[in-house]
């Protein structure tokens, strides 16, 4: 355990607590996003910044000042905050006239800076634009990605991934149906890329699966890629690896057929075939005078072969 | 009649459960690929409605988004379910798409010295109740920390023990006893620590036995293992076809500060006399080898204007000066490989010989 690894251990048990938090684990916590503003941030992307905020509540940190840095050219402000606040997501928003309405999102790893993509906001429409009652905060949104861009490029497979991992909150076991509420839809369509939020409304069909339909919730985004910055090959397989102890076990000698019959393997040592128990005829058992004859039969075969 | 009836009631049966059925399926041409840990859908048809709509698919994108979410609901319908407390969950599978992690697998700490020990003798802990009877206070007090339950610090009353100086202070005494106790178990932590973060160090990089270990790593170790012997490898045995490994000596040799008295003094007798002198000194050795690179350029030089000439003129014998040919003569001794001349040198017209003739130039590659 880190905690105690340190030279100076930490003197009350809340302290070992947080330290426990922050150390690298089997299976990991959450990821927590933080959304940074730029020293030139403007009035559209300090609103996308705090949409995505209300988002990603509880999982996210938003920052109130302005932060003069440049992400795409010295990342160790970054990689500061992201140590400091224990946060692996970022999302970095700024305005200037070369790039306007500009959001970097992007991904740590090790607190070092894995994956970054630049996109440009070309249209928003925000949450509070849209009247209506929205969902509650902290719930697990649904994700879909249409259209065959997202799988053509290397950059748009990253940004699909990064997307996810951005957007799906907690990994739960279960799920209360009647829960579900929301929805993030993400189209790639000539170049742009459309992001739309819905509520889900569940109308009764006639069957158990109820019939959606959809009511615009929140942010919508229509984002255009700019630059970016993808960890290289190796980097990306190295923060990938699943530790042993979390790969699914394989079931030994147990095979399917294709009728889904299920067949089992069981390895016996070798039988001696001789003394085999099987089931007693007492009509067929051999009498001696019987046994006697087929002696001397056996006998001159064996002469005749030589 | 009857059996018509039956017919007709289970065809309206049928036809009822279509168009329920109806109003929830979605017709795609591809089917989408669904991650039901993470609750996520990916659509891989080509988005043909939006591009026909042009600049505002708001509309479009909502009818999308309708379809692909109906796809899904009906996915997420499918799963296992079980009622909790009056509401109605599905069981998620794993989450399929992978994601990479935000922290390095974590590593497992060395055992301490303690652990290495119980280990090795098969010691186990014993399992030891969290509070014990203390006469003293008459109450059951924790065994260890905040007012636990045998203290000795605190206790009021000490007796002198029998070979003890009267005058010392035993309450101080027994303080102190308590702080070594507690400066040599942070001492033993510490250093445990320490022999922790240094197991962690890449010096030792290719020591130990790994599945990965390049040749050269391999090798290092082999050679580390083969001089730690404790007569540092003297009598280690090598293979029959294994060469000595280069390198492993002294990089630089240095003489002695002192030693041997006469060789300094002649070395520095010498030095003042080069120095005093008014004639250059002359090297025959390197002079040799100077003259013999100059002369074997001029004769390549002028082989290749041959070969040029002779390509022109139709392969005639140009002038034979200097064909090489001959009888071989002393050239020069020759240290080591030859490299690539295979015929000896033998000796040219000697008229451009400085310092006249020599015994012979080693010829230095």
């Amino acid at each position: 355990m880190d905690a105690l690894d340190r030279v100076v251990k930490p003197k009350t048990k809340r302290a070992k607590r947080f330290l426990e938090k922050q150390e690298p684990k089997l299976s990991e916590n959450i990821k927590n996003a933080m959304l940074i503003k730029g020293g030139n941030a403007n009035l559209t992307v300090t609103q996308v910044l705090r949409d995505v905020y209300a988002l990603k509540k509880p999982y996210g940190v938003l920052y109130k000042k302005k932060n003069i840095t440049r992400p795409f050219e010295d990342q160790t402000s970054l990689e500061f905050f992201s140590k400091k606040s224990d946060c692996s997501l970022f999302m970095f928003g700024s305005h200037n006239k070369k790039r306007p309405n500009n959001l970097v999102i992007g991904r740590m790893y090790d607190y070092h800076v894995l994956d970054m993509i630049e996109l440009g906001i070309e249209k928003f429409v925000s949450l509070k634009d849209i009247k209506n009652s929205k969902c509650p905060e902290g719930t697990k949104p649904m994700l879909i990605f249409a259209g065959d861009e997202f799988d053509v490029t290397e950059d748009y497979r990253r940004l699909k991934n990064l997307l996810i991992d951005f957007f799906r909150g907690p990994t739960v076991p279960n799920i209360r149906l009647a829960g579900l509420d929301y929805v993030l839809h993400f189209t790639a369509l000539n170049g742009k890329i459309y992001f739309q939020s819905y509520k889900l409304l569940l109308k009764k069909s006639g069957c158990r699966t109820p019939l959606i339909e959809l009511e615009e919730m929140g942010p919508s985004l229509d984002l255009v890629v700019r630059r970016t910055h993808l960890a290289s090959d190796d980097l990306y397989k190295l923060s990938m690896k699943m530790p042993k102890a979390l790969k699914p076990k394989k079931r030994k000698n147990i095979s399917q057929d294709t009728f889904g019959t299920k067949y089992g393997r069981i390895h016996m040592q070798k039988q001696d075939l001789s003394k085999l128990q099987t089931r007693k005829m007492k009509g067929l058992k051999k009498r001696p005078a019987e046994r006697i004859t087929e002696d001397q039969e056996n006998k001159p075969k064996r002469i005749k072969n030589n | 009649m009857e059996g018509q009836s039956v017919e007709e009631l289970l065809a309206k049966a049928e036809r009822d459960e279509a168009e329920k059925l109806q109003r929830i399926t979605v017709h795609k041409e591809l089917e989408l690929e669904f991650d039901l840990g993470n609750l996520l859908a990916s659509d891989r048809n080509p988005p043909t409605a939006l591009r026909r709509a042009g600049s505002a698919p708001e509309a479009e994108l909502r009818a999308l988004a309708r379809d692909n979410t109906q796809l899904l609901i009906n996915q997420l319908w499918q799963l296992p379910t079980e009622r909790v407390e009056e509401a109605l969950v599905a069981h998620l599978p794993e989450p399929a798409t992978r994601l990479p992690r935000e922290k390095p697998l974590p590593r497992p700490r060395p055992l301490t010295r303690w652990q290495q020990f119980a280990r090795l003798k098969g010691i186990r802990p014993r399992k030891k109740t969290n509070l014990v009877w203390d006469e003293v206070s008459g109450q059951w007090r924790r065994r260890w920390g905040y007012q636990r339950a045998r203290d000795d610090t605190k206790e009021w009353l000490i007796e002198v023990p029998g070979g003890a100086d009267p005058l010392e202070d035993q309450f101080a005494k027994r303080l102190q006893a308590k702080k070594e106790r507690v400066a040599k178990n942070e001492l033993n932590r510490l250093r445990n620590l320490a022999r922790a973060h240094k197991m962690q160090l890449p010096s030792a990089a290719g020591l130990h036995p790994t599945g990965h270990q390049d040749r050269d790593e391999l090798g290092r170790a082999m050679q580390v293992a083969k001089v730690s012997t404790a007569s540092v490898g003297r009598f280690q045995e090598r293979l029959p076809k294994e060469k000595a490994p280069r390198g492993s000596g002294k990089k630089r040799k240095f003489q002695p500060l002192f030693g041997d008295f006469a060789a300094e003094k002649k070395n520095q007798l010498e030095l003042l006399r080069v120095m005093n002198s008014k004639k250059p000194q002359l090297d025959v050795t390197k002079a040799t080898n100077k003259q013999m690179r100059e002369e074997d350029q001029e004769a390549a030089a002028r082989r290749r204007k041959m070969s040029q000439k002779g390509k022109r003129k139709g392969g005639r014998q140009g002038p034979g000066g200097k064909r090489k040919g001959g009888p071989p003569s002393q050239g020069g001794k020759r240290k080591g490989g030859l490299g690539g001349k295979a015929n000896p040198r033998p000796s040219g017209p000697g008229g451009k010989r400085k310092g006249g003739q020599h015994p012979g130039g080693k010829r230095r590659k």
